[in-house]
């Protein structure tokens, strides 16, 4: 098991600490709907110091993601984030990811903690273009400072002007007397606010001042598991649950990162996809009918009976207050408002399709 | 956290409850504080019989899905109505609105065998 620089912290504040991708990690401090609205309505902070981040540096280095990443990272300037994908050879997906360019020669990707072995060696595999690789992410943390006061809490800490800030953009600069942390205006709760990446040795002099500097918005420590049910309600893709080594992005509604202004892993195969319309899709549902939560590997069922696909992420909802969930089903069927059935418990539960976000 | 005397407890944090030839039962608030925010309560055993130790019914949290495990063997007599709309009944009131179902007792050498108050709160460290 490995140990993020704050574990004893997270411990100390009572924080209930699960197993997560070979890390010891806070799934809770004191009610995930509590945590869960805190982010939605003011800020809260999630220690995901778990995430991985790989440097990728030499004249090459663009080259190298290009190849690897399904995303056009050639439209990147320095301090530009983008979302992407690792295809694999076997048109799945081996992670998705954010690309940070820092300068034209200089490059961070950071990586779902479950899979930076996988992603290390995946794209290791890949340099033929002789780009120096460093994998950071054991000395790294990750503070997501999220939700609509976090910019409020963060502009008493530092002189970079986060109003300034273009979503998806990054600066390097101080913040509550560390110097060089990665300011990021991304996250994954769609509440808004900054992801922080600090050295291992300044994350608790960090933490600390971000709750301070928060005190007056009732800021608090959040788990994984409101990470979870905020990102769900907005739609955002969970590696191992919606996206996997066996799904295409174009399946799974990514779409919009999957560029073919250049060729990339099995970029013909999903190019296909895209041009004959995939068989299946992700969609968004909520229930119509009581009858249970959509939990991840439930079957859905059409009217008759028929399977026409699975669960891959359910909740319910902290902010919407009723049942939702995604999945792939046949392409028939993703139409919103289409009527599908969620096999719960071996009933058949009525459902229909919705837009996502959900919220 | 309140585990009242009067109750009897088992190993899978059930309560029971024994009144004349029928049992109360629901789960503990060692049990409702450990699942969180329970928001479905899925019990469609009524009119059946079940086994001491078999699944009763289940109850959903936000994050998690637990089974419920019958105390005692007997006859589901009655489902707490108020739960299908108001699962949350079972977090603020364990041991009284949010009771989940009445039974009957098919062996009463069983209710012996269930746990007493210290017995409960020494297996939860309580």
């Amino acid at each position: 098991m490995k140990y993020v620089a704050l574990n004893d912290l997270h411990a100390s504040l009572g924080a209930k600490m699960i197993e997560f991708a070979g890390y010891n990690m806070p799934v809770l401090y004191t009610n995930l709907i509590q945590e869960h609205l805190a982010v939605r309505n003011s800020v809260g902070v999630f220690d995901v110091s778990h995430m991985g981040e790989f440097m990728l540096k030499g004249d090459k280095a663009l080259d190298l993601i290009q190849s690897v990443t399904s995303n056009d990272a050639s439209k990147l300037f320095d301090g530009k984030v983008q979302y992407s994908c690792l295809p694999n050879d076997d048109g799945g997906i081996v992670d998705d990811l954010l690309v940070y360019r820092y300068s034209e020669t200089e490059y961070y990707l950071v990586v779902n903690a479950s899979n930076i072995e996988k992603d290390w060696n995946w794209i290791t595999k890949h340099n033929t273009f002789g780009v120096e690789m460093v994998n950071m992410s054991d000395g790294m943390s990750l503070l997501a400072v999220q939700g609509p006061n976090a910019i409020k809490a963060l502009q008493k800490l530092t002189a970079v002007t986060l109003s300034e800030m273009e979503y998806y953009t990054f600066k390097m600069g101080e913040m509550a007397g560390i110097k060089d942390v990665i300011i990021s205006n991304t996250g994954y709760t769609g509440a808004g606010g900054f992801e922080l990446y600090c050295d291992n040795k300044d994350v608790r002099k960090l933490w600390d001042a971000v709750f301070e500097a928060g005190k007056e918005f009732n800021i608090i420590p959040v788990g994984l598991g409101a990470r979870d049910t905020l990102r769900l309600e907005k739609g955002l893709c969970l590696y191992g649950h919606d996206i996997n080594d066996t799904t295409s992005p174009i399946e799974a509604g990514l779409g919009w990162i999957t560029k073919f202004t250049k060729t990339f892993t099995k970029s013909d195969y999903h190019k296909a996809i895209k041009e004959n319309g995939p068989t299946k899709k992700l969609v968004g549902f909520e229930m119509v009918e009581r009858g249970g939560i959509p939990r991840q590997h439930h079957i859905i069922k059409d009217a008759a009976g028929n399977a026409i696909g699975e669960v891959t992420s359910g909740t319910q909802s902290p902010s919407l207050n009723k049942a939702i969930g995604m999945g792939y089903v046949k392409t028939e069927f993703s139409k919103v408002d289409s009527e599908i059935f969620i096999e719960i418990r071996e009933k058949q539960v009525k459902a229909k399709v919705v837009k996502i976000p959900f919220l | 956290m309140n585990f009242p005397e009067n109750l009897l407890y088992t190993k899978d944090h059930e309560w029971i409850r024994i009144e004349g030839d029928t049992a109360f039962i629901g789960i503990t608030d060692f049990a409702q504080h450990e699942l969180g925010d329970i928001v479905y309560v899925d019990i469609s055993s009524k009119g059946k019989t079940i086994k001491q130790h078999d699944v009763f019914g289940t109850v959903e949290a936000v994050k998690t899905v637990s089974d419920l495990f019958m105390p005692i063997s007997g006859d589901v007599l009655e489902v707490n109505p108020k739960l299908d709309t108001a699962p949350e009944l079972v977090n603020n009131d364990a041991y009284g609105d949010g009771w989940m179902i009445k039974a009957s007792i098919a062996n009463k050498s069983e209710v012996d065998g269930l746990l007493k108050v210290d017995a409960y709160k020494a297996l939860i460290n309580a």
